[in-house]
């Protein structure tokens, strides 16, 4: 991005989070005055972070839906390092970082800790990055599901291990450069693995809720950590969360960069209850995914020079899949 | 009530009325039946207002100990071998939060090679997380010390092992005395947790220290080990008083007095040295014997007292600090205040090899003789590990070397060679 950007104005007759010229029923969590501000101001992500903006979001809408009564454990991480450097905390929550890989476990024993001292209204979220919870996490995570423990578990994830100096995870997709998948050679930055979709993993264990969100529509957001609220055991939410950093984007693009990976098809918008898909979040224009490659320097190999135009190939048809497999394009897509 | 039981079915009921809130089991790498016992504790009633988890390994068993424990519930897991290190980043998690949960240790060795059986490898691999270890000497004092053990650690927000030698003593039937409800009540007060994650109070747990203030924090937690070792006779001493026995404690020591030589073990091979001591005293050698019952926090001064007029002193060690020698007698020389006096480390019983009365007093006299080596293995089939340095020396690919020593030890007669 280049030269300054023009300000648009949003707020009258629009939808938009921040309105709070809406009625108050319609008005979004964060536009509320009296919202809980769960992860303060004065913390030190980088500018333009994805994670502190969704979990942000994340909180508020949880701490509204359960009348304040959360508490939180935290994986190690950006988030964590970023929101607690000794002696300050940004969080305005009950929370506890224990280690990189258990924060699904610890959620496990809080939870347990509630129902036993008689704490029923106490709710337990569970939160971490794509490292701490597809890689070093997954055994956890997976025991948390398997045993239906009332744990909301939130993966902010943002491709990769950021907070080390974007080195590559299993989230990472299909030909990003990281520090550890240069892009060097023949086959430059991360192979064309099979994928990991922890998301149809959860669903997997047929626990009560499942689903996807993005920054990039922080309204569904919202709605869906009150719906997960809404239910008792084991719940996933795995939120899209661009770093600009790691991706090479602009820092005033995050939002941008999001919702063209939704609009792509590259990142699936959608909701499931007990293994079944329940709802999907619709593309309103889809948009070739060279739109959202191009935006971010990890791909910029793609399109130097000659360009790799095999390679985006393979990756539009992963998103080209996605559109058919969740149904994210209304003319003729399965139900 | 008296009983005759098993060690682990002993300490599952001694659990069981210290009303632990949360437990957490995972069966394999490997267990005892400490939870099996509680299990059925909780699912039959008996045990009421506990939360049994069966959790996917021991790294999740001590994370949801750790995610219980700060949320202000007392909780408990048992661990043994392989597992406590495959939960050893959450060990160490534990106790530098400081969050007084328990856990058994059914000591076993740590492969590979791969073996089941008894000696203390794996709690001495984690001596230094920050915990408190008590060693048991007897099945009683295993029962007696998890009482104890959610005193003081909930006393002093830290979190304490309970070392039981893996088969013989969790898997042996023994007469135990089994305290009723009403006199554990009295000495276990309700848990009251220093730190607490509440909704009502919210506070950050865990945040990212850095070189300002790590120094601070760990200097607290070795400073309340310190404090660890006066509050740990103190409990003893109450703990006499309200049961009605000995148990626990920094050190016993057995006719140690006046001893030119005092062997010094942890956990259950002090009933052998005992017994070898008796024999010899019968021969008429100054010989006694001083049991470690906390070996974390180190009770320096108190050994220090009890070892300071021998001559020489003989640890029997049943773990191997590779390429050093003993880990207690290394933290015992700090206890030393006679820099001359010789200390002889003798490793024994790894893998469960059994420890001897006739093989400990063939080593003590040894050691009188003045021809003991500073570190020697017990029983230590040296033409075996011998032959296979030579098979080492003459051939590269010679395989793995464990099995090279079974089939040697199983196909060739001791004379071949």
């Amino acid at each position: 991005m280049s030269g300054p950007q023009r300000v648009k104005f949003y707020q009258t007759g629009t939808f938009t989070v921040g309105n709070r010229l809406l009625d108050v029923s319609v008005r979004s969590v964060q536009s509320d005055r009296s919202r809980n501000n769960s992860l303060n101001s004065g913390h030190r992500a980088c500018q333009g972070c994805g994670e502190a903006l969704g979990a942000r979001y994340a909180l508020d809408a949880a701490m509204r839906a359960v009348n304040g009564k959360l508490v939180v454990a935290n994986a190690t991480g950006c988030l964590e390092v970023f929101s607690t450097p000794y002696p300050e905390s940004s969080w305005r929550v009950a929370w506890l970082h224990s280690l990189f890989a258990n924060a699904a476990a610890v959620g496990t024993g809080m939870a347990a800790a509630m129902r036993v001292k008689g704490r029923h209204d106490v709710r337990v979220i569970a939160q971490g990055g794509d490292g701490g919870t597809v890689d070093i996490g997954f055994a956890c995570l997976s025991g948390m599901f398997e045993r239906n423990d009332d744990v909301l578990y939130i993966c902010y994830d943002n491709e990769a291990y950021m907070n080390t100096g974007v080195q590559r995870s299993s989230a990472t997709p299909a030909a990003a450069r990281t520090a550890t998948t240069p892009a060097v050679g023949d086959q430059p930055g991360n192979v064309f693995g099979q994928g990991k979709n922890v998301p149809l993993i959860a669903m997997a264990h047929g626990i009560p809720y499942v689903a996807t969100a993005s920054v990039c529509d922080l309204r569904d957001l919202e709605y869906k950590v009150e719906k997960a609220m809404g239910f008792h055991g084991a719940r996933y939410l795995h939120v899209h969360v661009p770093c600009p950093l790691g991706w090479g984007c602009d820092t005033g693009d995050t939002l941008k960069v999001a919702r063209l990976a939704a609009e792509s098809g590259l990142f699936p918008i959608f909701e499931a209850e007990y293994g079944e898909i329940t709802g999907r979040r619709a593309i309103r224009k889809r948009v070739p995914v060279d739109d959202y490659l191009r935006m971010q320097s990890r791909f910029a190999h793609l399109f130097k020079g000659r360009g790799d135009p095999a390679r985006v190939a393979m990756i539009q048809a992963i998103a080209d899949r996605n559109i058919r497999r969740f149904g994210l394009v209304s003319e003729g897509a399965p139900a | 009530m008296l009983r005759q039981c098993e060690g682990s079915q002993a300490v599952a009921e001694a659990i069981g009325l210290c009303r632990p809130q949360v437990i957490c089991a995972y069966p394999i790498t490997p267990q005892t039946h400490i939870v099996e016992g509680l299990g059925a504790l909780v699912k039959s009633g008996a045990l009421a207002n506990c939360e049994y988890i069966n959790v996917e390994s021991e790294f999740a068993a001590m994370s949801v100990a750790i995610g219980a424990s700060a949320a202000g519930a007392r909780a408990y897991t048992a661990t043994a071998s392989q597992g406590i290190l495959y939960m050893a980043e959450a060990v160490y998690n534990a106790g530098g939060l400081g969050l007084p949960i328990v856990m058994t240790v059914g000591n076993r060795s740590i492969g590979a090679p791969i073996n089941i059986w008894n000696d203390h490898t794996d709690s001495m691999a984690l001596r230094d997380a920050g915990w408190i270890q008590l060693f048991a000497e007897d099945n009683q004092e295993a029962v007696d010390l998890h009482i104890q053990a959610f005193r003081l650690g909930e006393e002093l927000s830290l979190p304490v092992m309970v070392c039981m030698d893996g088969f013989i003593l969790t898997h042996a039937y023994e007469r135990v005395d089994i305290p009723t409800q009403e006199q554990v009540d009295q000495f276990l007060p309700p848990y009251e947790p220093r730190q607490v994650v509440d909704p009502d109070n919210p506070v950050t747990i865990g945040a990212m220290v850095g070189p300002e203030a790590f120094m601070e924090v760990r200097y607290l937690a070795h400073a309340k080990q310190l404090r660890a070792l006066e509050l740990i006779p103190e409990l003893a001493a109450e703990f006499k008083q309200k049961f009605g026995r000995d148990s626990g404690g920094l050190i016993r020591s057995y006719r140690a007095d006046d001893a030119e030589t005092i062997v010094v073990g942890l956990g259950s091979v002090n009933g052998t040295i005992k017994d070898v001591v008796d024999e010899m005293r019968n021969e008429g050698i100054k010989i006694g014997g001083v049991s470690i019952c906390s070996f974390r926090p180190f009770p320096t001064a108190a050994l220090s007292t009890a070892l300071g007029r021998a001559q020489r002193i003989i640890t029997i060690e049943k773990s191997l600090s590779v390429g050093i020698g003993g880990n207690v007698s290394h933290n015992l020389r700090m206890a030393l205040p006679d820099r001359n006096t010789t200390v002889y480390t003798v490793i024994a019983g790894l893998g469960g090899r059994p420890i001897t009365r006739a093989s400990l007093k063939k080593v003590f006299r040894s050691a009188l003789d003045g021809l003991l080596e500073p570190v020697s293995f017990l029983d230590l089939n040296l033409p075996v590990v011998q032959r296979q340095l030579e098979r080492e020396r003459l051939e590269r690919r010679t395989g793995p070397a464990a099995e090279a020593i079974l089939r040697d030890l199983n196909t060739l007669p001791a004379a071949v060679h």
